[in-house]
């Protein structure tokens, strides 16, 4: 019986992991193609602004990937710490004396 | 006579040259020294990814005090950043001097161009520091992976402290156009949004720290599952090979660092300018304007001319 939990535990942590990853990078790699593509027509249209358009978009690129980073650190926490705490608090709730 | 002098004041020059060297090389050695005589084998076999390793557990009343690899790295680079500062600084003269003067002095004028650039004129004169130091400490801190030790900023809290450092900052200056009006900013538009206005506030610190982190967790992370995996292949490919051939893991060996050139130099170096920049744009955004704080200045002259009469 404690076995089916932890496995269940583990299992919809990965689930969950897996998720938040694939759904969290959609929109911050919509957002960041956005920003490169009118990024490179403005350097077509005024090569001489090459490097002020590429500092503002490196600038902006970096913020807006911040919704995919904070995916990311749910997930990393999903897989590395979350199993852990959830499976301790388990087993403290299966066996209270112990 | 005087040439024993000058032979003298040279030397001395020189001595303290060598000591500032010594300022920025020994943290280094020492933080690579700990990691090697802490980093004992535990025995267990495949990828572990865990958070900075803790020294010493000062017992507190409410939490306990904990010294973390974390913060005995971020003091070690402290310690090198004040000897670089010292050693591009020793012996600069009005007539100008040596290499070491022009690139102090190439240093200074770009980070006070870049306050220039991106703050009121208020925050010229007061703000460069601040802001190069936590623009030199983010850096260092990232680059510091690069020898081989836990960067600071792979670690929550370092990154949480700077950012609640920014946050008071923040307040102090939106507190400088009156208590009053701090408060009425958080029923502005509607005063059903006070809630979200607090939230707001709350965010900047809070996605602050977490960019940051986030950056550098993620370079830390995928290396290591690619170090694991490539060792893994290796053993596969070429574990047939006689005695001790057999361990060695030959696919780590060059492949991850194409990878670190991205997660440690560009993405920490990036991350760095990031945080700094926002800093500027946040603390800058808070002033209320000139022309806000000379009304209250003159709307008190006059409440003090009133009280007088």
């Amino acid at each position: 019986m404690e076995a089916i939990a932890v496995a269940i535990i583990l299992g919809c942590c990965a689930l969950g992991a897996g998720i938040c990853m694939g759904i969290g990078a959609v929109g911050p790699g919509i957002g960041e193609g956005h920003a490169v593509a009118n990024a490179c027509e403005a350097i077509g249209r005024q090569p001489e602004a090459k490097g002020a358009v590429t500092s503002t978009m490196i600038m902006g690129c970096a913020i807006s990937e911040t919704t995919g980073i904070y995916a990311l650190v749910i997930a990393i926490l999903l897989i590395f710490v979350a199993p852990i705490t959830m499976v301790n608090a388990l087993k403290a709730f299966i066996n209270p004396g112990a | 006579m005087s040439e024993s002098k000058a032979q003298k004041r040279d030397l001395r020059f020189r001595l303290v040259d060598g000591l500032y060297l010594a300022m920025i090389v020994l943290p280094l050695l020492a933080a690579i020294l700990l990691k090697i005589f802490t980093n004992l084998p535990t025995g267990a076999e495949g990828l572990s990814i865990t958070g900075a390793r803790v020294f010493v557990r000062i017992p507190f009343p409410l939490m306990d005090i904990l010294i973390t690899e974390a913060m005995v790295n971020a003091w070690l680079i402290l310690i090198t950043i004040i000897g670089a500062c010292l050693f591009l600084a020793h012996g600069i003269t009005v007539k100008g001097g040596g290499i070491r003067q022009i690139a102090a002095e190439w240093v200074v004028e770009k980070a006070e161009g870049i306050i220039r650039d991106n703050m009121e004129p208020v925050f010229h004169a007061g703000y460069t520091p601040f802001i190069m130091t936590i623009l030199a400490i983010s850096a260092c801190s990232s680059l510091m992976s690069l020898i081989g030790v836990f960067p600071p900023t792979a670690d929550v809290n370092i990154i949480a402290g700077w950012s609640i450092l920014v946050f008071i900052l923040i307040t102090k200056n939106k507190l400088k156009a009156g208590v009053g009006s701090y408060a009425k900013g958080f029923l502005e538009p509607i005063p059903v949004m006070l809630p979200m206005n607090i939230l707001g506030e709350v965010a900047t610190p809070v996605s602050m720290t977490f960019r940051h982190f986030g950056n550098v967790l993620s370079g830390t992370v995928i290396a290591s599952l690619v170090a694991w995996a490539l060792g893994g292949l290796t053993s596969l490919l070429l574990g047939w090979l006689p005695g001790f051939l057999g361990d060695i893991p030959f696919f780590n060996v060059g492949i991850p660092a194409v990878l670190s050139v991205y997660f440690d130099i560009f993405s920490g170096c990036i991350q760095a300018y990031i945080f700094a920049m926002l800093t500027m744009l946040n603390i800058s955004g808070a002033y209320p304007g000139d022309d806000v704080l000379a009304e209250r200045a003159a709307k008190r002259q006059k409440r003090k001319a009133q009280i007088a009469n």
